[in-house]
């Protein structure tokens, strides 16, 4: 009897101490250690980007000009936004336009060029890496477009044409609307080797070699089947991380539109949401208030592809 | 004695060398270079277009239509900056010693608070390590044109305005360092650290000795994004004093003399890109090179 008891009481505190350990007090306390090393970045990233962010959100829901204190006008920016910027609207649907086709392209040509770049060897392939990478680095790069595009007869684009005989005169290529969108799409993607290509570059060399060893006794038989079964599942993790920043990059086009097209542009054919922004914004009519509810619809709309674009990259090497 | 055995057989079996892949086909080979080169070409035109441009005379610059190569190369538009740069109020060498502690306090600080933070996100197990790791992901998503401004609120409210933590404590709490770290942290193999806490190492060895080393190609990148974006800092928003201005402010003063000044404007617009390309070049050829020495994964 004595003997059951004391089992049953052992039982009692191993349940007890299991108890414990779900508990969130005893968890807290077990992983102080993590909590060390987060502390650094995450007081600075609570102070510098999730308060800033916050306030803004809040902003977006009060009238502010940046002289007087905000006043609270609930809804209205929203509303304003959707029922009576028609600016807006247009600016919306092109920065659609341009995440749409810009987004997956300039994605899988990150990844096709690295990958390329990778089967190269030594110094060619620190050559290839930099030549690629060359728009993102010389600043505002996107300025030899302005040589290529110049109206007229002298601007390199037209030159070919007219030589060619495929237009009789020159084209104002950033001054014609039906232009406009296609020839920032194409800029764009010149300019897309960024950030996701160099990350792709950092992520192919750890890939484990022995795979590809392994894979080509299991039967992989050319590149093309070694990149679909081995380099892209091994870079599961890269390729997340590019598709959050592709996201990034292709929703808040604006500075080569102002560049190249000027804002506003012609009939705003090269508007987008973040040129609508900054129009409003700290650089233009100051109304921080409408800027902020501007820039809390974008954020919305880059959570929602965000999650559809992390569902389909699940699936990669099935 | 018999690990030494071990060491040989392993060897004999990996004599194949490095540089000839498997699963690889001549004209595959040969398309790729063909596409490469094109392409190339193409990726190549600003660097080509800057290089040219600063070693133009003042009368190819202005020459009409303009020209991407360069006929007669000279030094002067260097020559005239450097006597723009000597006539400047603070003297230059202040401006180069604030870009040397600005870019590189918010560099280094980022890389290290970043992986620090990036380690227990991608390897513990701890409460609400989903969702601050989800709030840095969203935190990029947001438009920073418009956080400036609270941004700058909270600064003045910390009383750091112009002091140099102005631009480099915000430049640590970016969100794609962290991400970034995590995510290459995340392929590490348990084994590896497992192994070292069973010597008895804590936490801090663990990051420092096995988890940074093994991720140097992820650090390394970070480093060339974080540098490129404190180099093209101006700091115009939070630095009053002459004397706290970086390089870059310094340098974009001398552009905008206008037509007057084209010529160093041209030497001025090479230096900015030549000295992330030089930091570039360096950083790349070390994440290249990690490749053939850790061959430590299991």
């Amino acid at each position: 009897m004595a003997e059951q008891m004391a089992v049953s009481r052992e039982q009692q505190q191993a349940t007890e101490l299991a108890f414990k350990q779900r508990k969130l007090g005893y968890r807290v306390k077990k992983s102080r250690v993590s909590y060390a090393m987060l502390a650094p970045y995450f007081i600075l990233f609570f102070l510098f980007t999730v308060l800033p962010v916050v306030i803004s959100i809040a902003f977006s829901f009060t009238y502010f000009n940046m002289l007087e204190p905000p006043t609270f006008v609930g809804w209205k920016n929203y509303i304003k936004l959707f029922l009576e910027d028609d600016i807006f609207l247009i600016s919306l649907k092109n920065t659609l336009i341009f995440a749409v086709i810009t987004g997956p392209i300039s994605y899988i040509l990150c990844l096709l060029f690295a990958w390329i770049i990778n089967e190269f060897s030594g110094k060619l392939r620190a050559f290839l890496t930099l030549i690629f990478y060359a728009p993102s680095i010389c600043g505002n790069a996107y300025m030899v477009w302005n040589l290529i595009l110049t109206g007229d007869r002298y601007g390199y684009l037209n030159g070919i044409l007219l030589k060619l005989g495929i237009i009789d005169e020159a084209v104002l290529w950033m001054k014609t609307e039906k232009y406009v969108l296609p020839v920032l799409i194409v800029v764009q993607l010149w300019l897309s080797l960024g950030t996701g290509f160099l990350s792709f570059i950092a992520g192919l060399q750890t890939v484990d070699k022995s795979l590809y060893e392994a894979a080509a006794l299991d039967g992989v038989k050319n590149r093309w089947q070694e990149l679909w079964y081995v380099t892209l599942p091994s870079m599961k993790p890269q390729l997340m991380f590019g598709a959050v920043m592709q996201i990034t990059q292709s929703f808040a086009v604006a500075d080569i539109s102002i560049q190249l097209a000027g804002n506003p542009s012609v009939n705003y054919a090269g508007a987008t949401v973040v040129t609508h922004l900054l129009d409003y914004g700290s650089g233009g009519r100051m109304e921080m208030g409408y800027a902020s509810a501007i820039a809390t619809v974008l954020f919305l709309l880059m959570i929602g592809t965000n999650k559809l674009v992390q569902r389909v990259l699940r699936r990669v090497g099935q | 004695m018999s690990k030494n055995k071990d060491k040989k057989k392993k060897r004999l079996f990996k004599r194949r060398p490095r540089e000839k892949k498997l699963n690889r086909s001549m004209a595959g080979n040969t398309l790729l270079f063909v596409i490469m080169f094109i392409c190339g070409v193409f990726m190549a035109l600003p660097l080509v277009m800057i290089i040219n441009n600063a070693l133009k005379p003042l009368d190819e610059i202005f020459q009409f239509p303009p020209k991407i190569f360069v006929r007669n190369p000279t030094l002067e538009n260097f020559s005239d900056l450097f006597v723009l740069m000597n006539s400047s109020w603070v003297p230059f060498s202040r401006y180069i010693l604030n870009t040397i502690i600005i870019t590189g306090g918010g560099m280094v600080g980022h890389v290290l608070c970043a992986s620090l933070a990036a380690y227990p996100l991608a390897k513990h197990d701890f409460p609400g390590k989903k969702i601050l790791f989800n709030m840095v992901v969203l935190s990029m998503m947001f438009s920073w044109t418009v956080t400036q401004i609270p941004q700058y609120l909270i600064i003045s409210w910390l009383h750091i305005n112009n002091t140099y933590a102005a631009l480099i404590l915000p430049a640590c709490s970016f969100g794609m360092g962290l991400y970034l770290m995590k995510q290459f942290m995340e392929q590490l193999p348990d084994s590896l650290m497992e192994s070292a806490r069973l010597d008895g190492a804590s936490e801090w060895r663990v990051f420092w000795s096995i988890v940074m080393p093994n991720v140097k190609p992820a650090w390394l990148t970070l480093a060339i994004f974080q540098f490129q974006q404190m180099w093209g800092n101006t700091g115009s928003l939070f630095l009053r004093d002459e004397e706290l201005k970086p390089l870059q402010y310094a340098l974009q003063q001398i552009t905008a003399g206008g037509t007057a000044r084209a010529g160093a404007a041209a030497a001025v617009t090479f230096i900015i890109a030549a000295v992330p390309i030089i930091f570039f070049l360096i950083c790349q050829s070390n994440v290249l090179e990690t490749m053939t020495t850790s061959g430590m994964k299991d």
